[in-house]
């Protein structure tokens, strides 16, 4: 590796990534991930679509959910918008890569460090998710996936198996107090 | 030590002694004991002073419609204040102590207050602390508020923490009486998500307190095999020691589970209590009904309480308040509570009921028509007076008292949302009012239904209305037969005997003199009533008093109760400590942080930061031997413009916008043009509000024909942000854009001085020319650094000279700032913070948040020419208008001190010499200020009126809260380079 590169820092400050262990619950913070979002340019949602279901192989979820893929989680984020998730590894310039498959059909915007990813499994995670945003979290089932509050901080909840594993998204820069706020519901109900 | 009054049988579990204290002495009691219970096992009636007089008072009720046993509960950091000593779990080792006395419980010196009371009547206050009026804020709010208040705070921080969580149910039964059970079981067998709340540690409700309400079992086995088939649910969550104190809109209720305060201390982790949000798409009520006293001369005494509480006492916790007691009674009620106690081996001194045609009994002495006209005993109860049918009277003596003026149903949380009860003639009681609200229903004792057959029926049926409303069908499960006596009363309310004090409300030593006194000055209306004497305000709210106010008000106003009404009940239904409402968000956690990319790296520096909202800044970064923030300010300012300096501007809100339409987009945002900037190219934007005064600034860079990145200030991200949703959904849905916030996706550096390019070579690949020529003043361009990485270069400048802004992603932000250092090494390299940056910004004239405070136009700015008429932008039209066009309005000017010693403050006002220091001679107001190292004095940015052709005038700057006024010379808002020449080398 050349001594020009730059070393990056996970959203936590760090070089590599915390993982926290709170009785059955496990909260790992997931800096491996490319993210880009999708807008469908106007009048163009049939075009996108089509062009990431040939091209690419990626299918788009309906409103309130997301769907995964062989290493593609695409999530439904508002009307006609998405966000893609890959993995850096294979995919490290994911936005332009995207861009590509769907040309002029969607505006693309590289959103990889926009957010912090938690991933956080757990015998039952439902009881933490009471005490962390207003969601109904016992009647969340695998795909279901919301923009929701978490103390003051918009965050996506990705539900990857019904009360055992979920990807919390929050804005990076405040990905320490989001930790924050996770770990201590954990430990509130450990 | 023994519990004197400890009965056989009931449920506590006498396996399991505890001990306890309350005032320093020690006691015993058993789990399942409350405090109050425990402290009546141990024969202990006085409990607490009363609020006003320091009356001497003993517990009154079972419940959490206590007025009078308050206790300061635990001691040091925990001390809490005001607590119902029948809500108390007792617990191994739990301390109490009395409040609101002076010296001691037995002896308070406070309660010569009561020698006055001919004095302290409603009203007191008012009328006494009238004159002078000036003595009011310094001597009689200060001492009133000293005399006044039960408990004491410990003033020390709570060591405990307060969760917060939200539920979610298809019904919630609030109350798990016979009608809460039934209706949890019909709901849990429906297969529904149910939530039972039980404000008790046990469920039950008066099951527990009763005997022989059900006929085929005991109350506790039903109870028993109710939930534990409950608990077997998993659609049914059970939550005891629970209150819901809160309708709210939409079907959200606010509930309190005490998880730790049967404990002495919560465990590690844990909360002491949650405020849970609960979101029910149906409701039931089912909480019972509040007992009413009889108000009487002297009813106030230790050891006068209610009826039902005593049966309670008797039958829970194996307790009476006394071996020898007395019932006072308007209905059968009170004979029920003789029986259970003389079933008990208590001797009934006798049942005094105020019917003529009460019920004889073989058990007890039954005075029909008699009526308690007195009691003695200074600290506890010692006999009561009582007038007989036949007009004599006789002293009957009796160690407590027990009181049944009927029962009133919980209608509270049905009022929440503004609903009035009714009166019901044939219980005497107001009764929740037939709403067509359906997200709400009552059942049980709540609804008016007193019998146990009633409330069990009622539950059940009421959860299959509820649920039918969900669609959802259930059915009515075999419940246990019960009694189903009817309501037997004769309104009674008080006894028209005696010069002496008669209590309406206990807690606020409301007599019915007061409520007469009242009445008699006008205040007739309930409100003003409850406003005038403080009647149903504090901790219980008048639970057992309210009523009894409204009949003597009614009977003043000649009126039935039904038309004098009731005060509007409001949450909290009980108190709910403020350390609940705020949870976690406490101290640092009061919101979340957002910290920049180079936070780590600036914290190693020593950084001292501030909060720009929740951003955490670097404000400077002091060296050695810095000992005050403007040594380090200045150092920072001139190393820029002397060699170069570095900053985080990661803040500044970013904005992704894309779309064939996306020049047209921004030509409409902005009052000056975009639609022919260049790729490659950035420009200056101004945004105005509709209303044509200035909302944001900022820059759009032009990256390709159809994607711009547009910047904001810190402080507006949001809201420009919003704005341009808006006008995206709502104004200009044809047009083709999409938008994105990337401000957290990027970092974004700021890099100025002459030798900015020098050093930003050195990390940018070769590939990129960034010379004068190739990459010029307001140039932007996507590049790549250090081998191969990713980055955005804008050609822009806040600080007036050469600058650049290079953006990484936010990763490589810590990465890139160390490789800036390191590589600046040879330029003397010197980070700046936000102080830096505002005096750089002072010195260019740039206007910033203080000049766009909302108040400015484009003309005030002197960018009046920016607003393009050739094209149609938001504002354009309405900063024509005439007012905002006026010859004599304020302009931006700079302001230097004419003795620069002196220091200019921002928010002082320009005035004209020798004219009078008032608002008609204003003539302007100091905007931003700093002291310019470069300059060598204060300087400042001001809007003065006229301001751009006063240049060179010499103007008073005073602000008379500072004992500021000084001379300053009017300059143009450009201190530093005019002419632009720096920024574009």
């Amino acid at each position: 590796m050349s001594e020009q590169f730059l070393a990056p820092l996970t959203a936590l400050g760090n070089d590599t990534p915390v993982v926290e262990t709170i009785g059955s619950i496990t909260i790992r913070e997931n800096p491996d991930l490319a993210i880009a979002s999708l807008a469908a340019r106007k009048d163009r949602g049939a075009e996108l679509y089509s062009k990431l279901k040939s091209d690419a192989g990626v299918h788009l979820p309906d409103p309130g959910h997301a769907i995964f893929a062989d290493d593609v989680t695409t999530i439904w984020t508002g009307v006609d918008q998405w966000l893609l998730l890959a993995p850096i590894s294979s995919h490290p310039d994911y936005a332009a890569e995207v861009k590509t498959v769907v040309a002029n059909s969607a505006s693309v915007t590289e959103q990889t460090d926009g957010w912090v990813v938690f991933d956080i499994a757990g015998n039952n995670l439902i009881p933490l998710l009471e005490r962390l945003c207003n969601l109904n979290s016992k009647s969340l089932s695998a795909g279901d996936a919301t923009r929701c509050l978490i103390e003051h901080l918009g965050c996506l909840i990705i539900c990857r198996e019904s009360g055992r594993e979920l990807t919390i998204l929050g804005p990076r820069s405040s990905a320490a107090s989001l930790h924050h706020s996770l770990v201590t519901a954990a430990k509130s109900i450990a | 030590m023994s519990q004197k009054n400890r009965l056989d049988g009931g449920q506590i579990d006498r396996k399991r002694p505890l001990s306890f204290s309350f005032d320093g002495k020690s006691y015993e009691g058993y789990a399942g004991d409350t405090l109050a219970s425990a402290l009546l096992a141990n024969d202990v009636r006085l409990m607490g002073r009363s609020f006003k007089y320091h009356r001497p008072r003993g517990v009154f009720s079972s419940g959490s419609e206590e007025p009078n046993a308050l206790v300061e509960l635990r001691g040091g950091t925990r001390q809490e204040p005001n607590t119902r000593a029948t809500g108390v779990e007792l617990y191994d080792g739990l301390t109490a102590m009395s409040q609101n006395r002076f010296l001691s419980l037995r002896f308070d010196a406070l309660a010569f207050n009561d020698m006055l009371s001919s004095f302290l009547s409603a009203g007191f206050y008012y009328k006494t602390f009238m004159w002078p009026s000036a003595f009011w804020e310094k001597l009689y709010e200060p001492a009133i508020r000293r005399a006044a208040g039960l408990g004491r705070l410990s003033g020390k921080e709570d060591p405990d923490s307060y969760d917060k969580g939200f539920l979610h149910c298809d019904l919630l039964i609030i109350g798990s009486g016979p009608s809460g059970l039934a209706a949890a079981l019909t709901a849990g067998r429906a297969g529904t998500e149910v939530i039972l709340a039980e404000e008790d540690f046990a469920f039950g409700g008066r099951l527990l307190a009763e005997q022989n309400l059900l006929v085929d079992q005991p109350g506790n086995d039903w109870i028993s095999d109710v939930t534990g088939e409950l608990s077997s649910m998993p659609n049914v969550r059970l939550m005891p020691r629970t209150t819901v104190f809160g309708q709210y809109d939409h079907g959200i209720f606010g509930a309190v589970e005490r998880v730790s305060d049967h404990l002495p201390e919560p465990s590690t982790d844990r909360p002491r209590q949650i405020l849970w949000r609960i979101y029910a798409k149906r409701a039931l009520l089912a909480a019972g009904a509040t007992e009413r006293p009889i108000t009487f001369e002297n009813n106030d005494r230790p050891g006068v309480m209610l009826a039902g509480a005593m049966r309670a006492y008797a039958n829970r916790w194996a307790v009476t308040a006394s071996t020898n007691i007395t019932i006072f009674t308007n209905n059968d009620d009170g004979h029920r509570t003789a029986k259970d106690l003389a079933a008990k081996g208590v001797n009934i001194a006798a049942v005094i009921d105020s019917r003529n045609d009460a019920p004889s009994s073989i058990e007890f002495d039954v005075l029909s028509g008699g009526q308690i006209i007195n009691s003695r005993g200074r600290l506890s109860l010692k006999s009561v007076k009582v007038r007989l049918k036949n007009g004599s009277t006789k002293e009957i003596a009796c160690g407590a008292l027990g009181l049944a003026g009927g029962w009133s149903p919980n209608v509270h949380l049905t009022c929440h949302k503004r609903d009035r009860p009714g009166w019901n003639e044939t219980i005497s009681a107001f009764v929740p009012a037939p709403s067509d609200d359906r997200l709400l229903r009552v059942a049980g004792a709540a609804a008016g239904i007193f019998s146990t057959h009633g409330a069990l029926h009622s539950g059940a049926e009421e959860a299959i209305n509820a649920l039918k409303d969900l669609d959802v069908s259930a059915q009515l499960p075999k419940l246990p037969e019960a009694e189903d006596t009817p309501v037997n009363i004769e309104p009674f309310w008080h006894v028209k005997s005696g010069k002496g004090r008669a209590w309406l409300d206990l807690q606020n030593d409301v007599t019915v003199k007061d409520v007469k006194l009242a009445h008699q000055e006008g205040f007739r209306s309930v409100e003003h009533m409850k406003r005038y004497t403080t009647l149903g305000m504090a901790t219980d709210q008048g639970k057992t008093a309210n009523v009894g106010a409204l009949a003597l008000l009614a009977e003043l106003e000649e009126k039935t109760i039904s038309e004098v009404g009731t005060t509007i009940f409001r949450p909290p239904y009980t108190p709910v400590s403020m350390g609940t409402f705020a949870g976690r968000s406490r101290g640092k956690d009061f919101r979340p942080y957002r910290l920049t990319p180079s936070h780590k790296w600036a914290m190693e520096q020593g950084a001292v930061f501030v909060e720009a909202g929740n951003w955490l800044r670097a404000q400077w970064f002091p060296t050695q031997g810095e000992t005050h923030w403007r040594q380090s300010v200045d150092r920072e300012v001139l190393a820029v413009r002397k060699s170069v300096g570095v900053c985080d501007v990661t803040t500044l809100g970013k904005i992704d916008v894309q779309g064939a339409d996306a020049a047209e987009f921004l030509n409409h945002i902005y009052c000056n043009g975009f639609a022919k900037l260049p790729v490659g190219k950035v420009r200056y934007g101004l945004m105005l509000r509709e209303d044509g005064f200035a909302m944001d600034d900022g820059t759009a860079a032009r990256l390709a024909k159809d994607h711009f990145v547009v910047t904001t200030t810190t402080a507006n991200a949001v809201p420009v942000f919003q704005h341009m949703e808006f006008c995206r959904q709502c104004l200009w849905p044809g047009l083709d854009v999409q938008l994105i916030s990337t401000t957290e996706a990027w970092a974004q550096f700021a890099i100025a001085g002459p030798n900015a390019r020098k050093l930003l070579q050195k990390v940018i690949d070769p590939a990129y020319d960034i010379s004068n020529d190739a990459f010029p003043y307001m140039a932007c361009g996507e590049i790549t650094v250090c081998d191969d990485l990713r980055a955005r270069l804008f050609r822009i400048s806040f600080s007036g000279e050469l600058a650049f802004e290079i953006a990484v992603p936010t990763r490589y932000g810590d990465a890139l700032i160390r490789r800036l250092m390191e590589a600046g090494k040879e330029f003397d390299i010197t980070p700046y913070g936000t102080e830096a940056m505002g005096v750089l910004r002072i010195e260019k004239g740039h206007a910033a948040g203080n000049e766009l405070n909302g108040q400015s136009t484009a003309a005030m700015l002197g960018m009046g020419r920016m607003v393009s008429q050739k094209k149609d932008s938001i504002g354009r039209v309405l900063a024509g208008r005439p007012y905002l066009q006026r010859e004599d309005d304020y302009r931006l000017v700079g302001l230097k001190s004419v003795n620069s010693k002196e220091i200019i403050l921002a928010g002082a006002h320009l005035m004209t010499a020798g004219d009078t220091v008032n608002a008609a001679n204003d003539q302007g107001w100091v905007t931003s200020a700093a002291y310019s190292p470069h300059i060598g004095s204060s300087i400042a940015l001001a809007f003065l009126k006229k301001g751009e052709a006063r240049h060179g005038e010499v103007i008073r700057i005073v602000s008379p809260l500072d004992n500021l006024d000084i001379e300053g010379e009017v300059t143009g808002p450009h201190f530093i380079d005019p002419e632009g020449e720096r920024l574009r080398v």
